[in-house]
């Protein structure tokens, strides 16, 4: 095992799998001279070219539109998002066109696409270039959603990615490239749709992913020393949402805080606790609480800003209060 | 072109034809449900086109697609099935009018987004330059498609990438019914090429000859060049937009008088003058047409509806 930023365990999954199948190509804003905006391909045009680590110009639609065109034709294209905000200006092609492809010609087509994308508050960006809309594209199926929060899961879950026959958004989180975490030696694939207990414990299950991860790991250390010990259980996936984890945990602490960084209307919390109440409902000992993004456009002010996002005596307080 | 080819596209010309007339009678049945766009009018266009391509050479095209489908080799029985939604059209019944396609005839589809398909055409021609093949997309699109963005990302993408399109504009006057004087800050469509240095041309469309012979000139140009090349087609449909079209936009004085330039008359007047073909070997094909979209229509209708449990089948291809 290695300790490693985020930044390398995708930076490696990305080299470990452009050297291994050369269909693979990178597209994208800045990914080749400048080294990417948050210098995950940093590098990587000196190595492969220009014809792997492909520059776009600044049009989204060109840049989805073109790497799912060429996936149809069987190319391996990893589509790269500066900013999952700017998926908005290519929604078409990510969840109109992408999840659409396979299904809608009966099966003829498939589309080996993955859009890697930057999401997450946090870097007083304001409001357009800050938003954790994940749940958006969870709603679309035909796509799949993925959203590690270490670096072991993301090596592993990208490289998974890259190597399915599926369009995939992968997204980042814009403030998580510096944390570390173990990282096997040799080889290693996850596979996509399964979720994690990433911490065990018997007192209250914590259902959350990414940035929320990282948050409830450090909420649960909180809690462990006034005596409350959490289950953290980590999606990983949002679409196809693996709930097993998530109902067993539940079955055994009968209480759960879901934790998520985006909105909490209609976000992946509504969509957690609507699960447990229907498959679990016999369990449930206090009402689920959501820990979320308050309701507002993010400001650019930093104060402001962290009052916005979740953090964690927001969580613990979501635990005790489970527990009343 | 030789004799047989030029039998060979009349014979796909009365083919579409049939097929729609044979398609809207269904629709006004109550079969066939959702959008239909005929095609009716424009047949030279994409039998012109199509009939200068390599197999190689990939179609891509908008939601007015059975014609092209059927250009592209795709037989009337799966033609008729899918817009009857039968587990027999070639998108299984799941696609419908505007989503036919088929992988093996090098025919991509059939997308109903205006515009939407433009940068999925430049990305397929991305993946035959990343795969260093001389491929050519044909991308096919109607006037309409022009004042949207997709089509400028893409114009932009093909020309600064070297990427091997051919881009064909349809221009049928109306994007459904607003005419290109009223939509189009150009007059002339081929001009929003010269904006991206893009080589192109201007044709009439209703003359299939015509049609086939610029079409492989472009496409000659685009694979040899690596270089894309922008094609304005005039055209017109004879049909409304959809089958729900009032067509208040237009007047009747006008349909007809196109109605005039009819692509179908046209090629049949001048197989006739060239004596490339007798009058009643023209008449055979074109009974050889109506009973093969009769028995398309028998087809689509004794097949089978898609199983139920293909509701959940191919969200995923894993």
């Amino acid at each position: 095992m290695a300790k490693i930023t985020m930044r390398e365990a995708i930076s490696q999954a990305l080299t470990e799998e452009m050297d291994r199948d050369p269909a693979v190509f990178i597209i994208g804003e800045e990914v080749g001279v400048w080294g990417g905006t948050y210098a995950v391909t940093k590098g990587f045009y000196d190595k492969y070219g220009p014809e792997r680590i492909k520059d776009t110009p600044i049009a989204e639609n060109a840049i989805i539109g073109a790497a799912i065109g060429a996936a149809m034709v069987g190319q391996r294209p990893i589509a790269e998002l500066m900013t999952i905000n700017f998926a908005f200006s290519a929604m078409d092609y990510v969840v109109n066109q992408a999840p659409k492809l396979h299904y809608m010609f009966g099966g003829q087509f498939m589309v080996p696409l993955v859009i890697r994308a930057v999401g997450g508050g946090g870097r007083q960006l304001g409001a357009t270039h800050s938003q954790t809309p994940d749940a958006i594209f969870a709603h679309f199926p035909g796509l799949k959603v993925v959203s590690p929060g270490t670096p072991e899961d993301a090596k592993g879950l990208l490289k998974s990615a890259i190597r399915s026959n599926d369009p995939i958004l992968f997204i980042e989180h814009a403030t998580m490239y510096q944390i570390r975490g173990d990282v096997p030696d040799e080889e290693y694939l996850i596979p996509i749709g399964k979720s994690k207990v990433q911490r065990e414990g018997k007192d209250v299950t914590i259902v959350t992913y990414c940035k929320g991860l990282e948050l409830s790991m450090k909420a649960a250390d909180e809690l462990s020393n006034a005596g409350i010990e959490v289950e953290i259980v980590d999606l990983r996936t949002l679409r196809p949402l693996d709930m097993e984890p998530v109902l067993e945990s539940f079955k055994k602490t009968n209480r759960a805080v879901v934790v998520e960084e985006g909105w909490k209307s209609y976000g992946v919390g509504s969509e957690i606790v609507s699960r447990i109440y229907e498959e679990a409902f016999d369990y449930v000992d206090a009402p689920i609480l959501r820990v979320t993004q308050k309701e507002v456009p993010l400001p650019y002010n930093r104060t402001l800003e962290q009052a916005a996002l979740p953090q964690v005596p927001d969580i613990v307080a979501a635990v005790k209060e489970v527990l009343k | 072109m030789k004799k047989e080819q030029q039998l060979d596209l009349y014979y796909q010309m009365v083919l579409i034809r049939r097929v729609e007339e044979r398609g809207a009678e269904l629709y006004q049945a109550g079969k066939i449900g959702g959008f239909m766009h005929l095609y009716i009018g424009q047949e030279a266009v994409s039998t012109g086109l199509i009939a200068a391509r390599e197999p190689r050479d990939r179609v891509i095209t908008a939601y007015r697609d059975h014609g092209v489908a059927l250009n592209c080799g795709l037989s009337a029985n799966e033609v008729m099935a899918e817009l009857l939604g039968k587990a027999t059209g070639m998108s299984k019944g799941k696609g419908g009018s505007m989503h036919m396609a088929s992988v093996e005839k090098n025919f991509w589809g059939g997308h109903a987004i205006v515009g939407g398909h433009l940068p999925i055409a430049a990305g397929l021609a991305t993946g035959d330059q990343y795969a260093k093949n001389d491929n050519v997309t044909i991308c096919m699109f109607g006037d309409g498609a022009t004042n949207i963005g997709y089509f400028h990302e893409a114009l932009n993408l093909a020309k600064t990438w070297k990427l091997r399109v051919l881009w064909v504009c349809e221009n049928n006057v109306y994007g459904m019914g607003t005419s290109v004087e009223r939509a189009s800050a150009v007059k002339e469509i081929r001009q929003k090429a010269e904006g991206y240095e893009m080589k192109n041309s201007r044709i009439g469309g209703m003359d299939v000859t015509k049609v086939y012979e610029a079409a492989k000139e472009a496409i000659d140009y685009v694979r040899k060049n690596s270089d894309p090349y922008f094609l304005e087609v005039d055209t017109y449909r004879f049909r409304g937009h959809s089958m729900g079209d009032p067509e208040r936009y237009r007047k009747q004085e006008e349909v007809k008088k196109w109605e005039e330039s009819d692509p179908i008359g046209i090629f049949r007047k001048h197989l006739l003058e060239k004596k490339a073909a007798t009058a009643k070997a023209l008449d055979e094909i074109e009974a050889r047409v109506e009973e093969e979209v009769n028995k398309a229509v028998e087809f689509a209708e004794a097949s089978p509806e898609p199983a139920m449990e293909d509701l959940f089948n191919e969200i995923y291809a894993e």
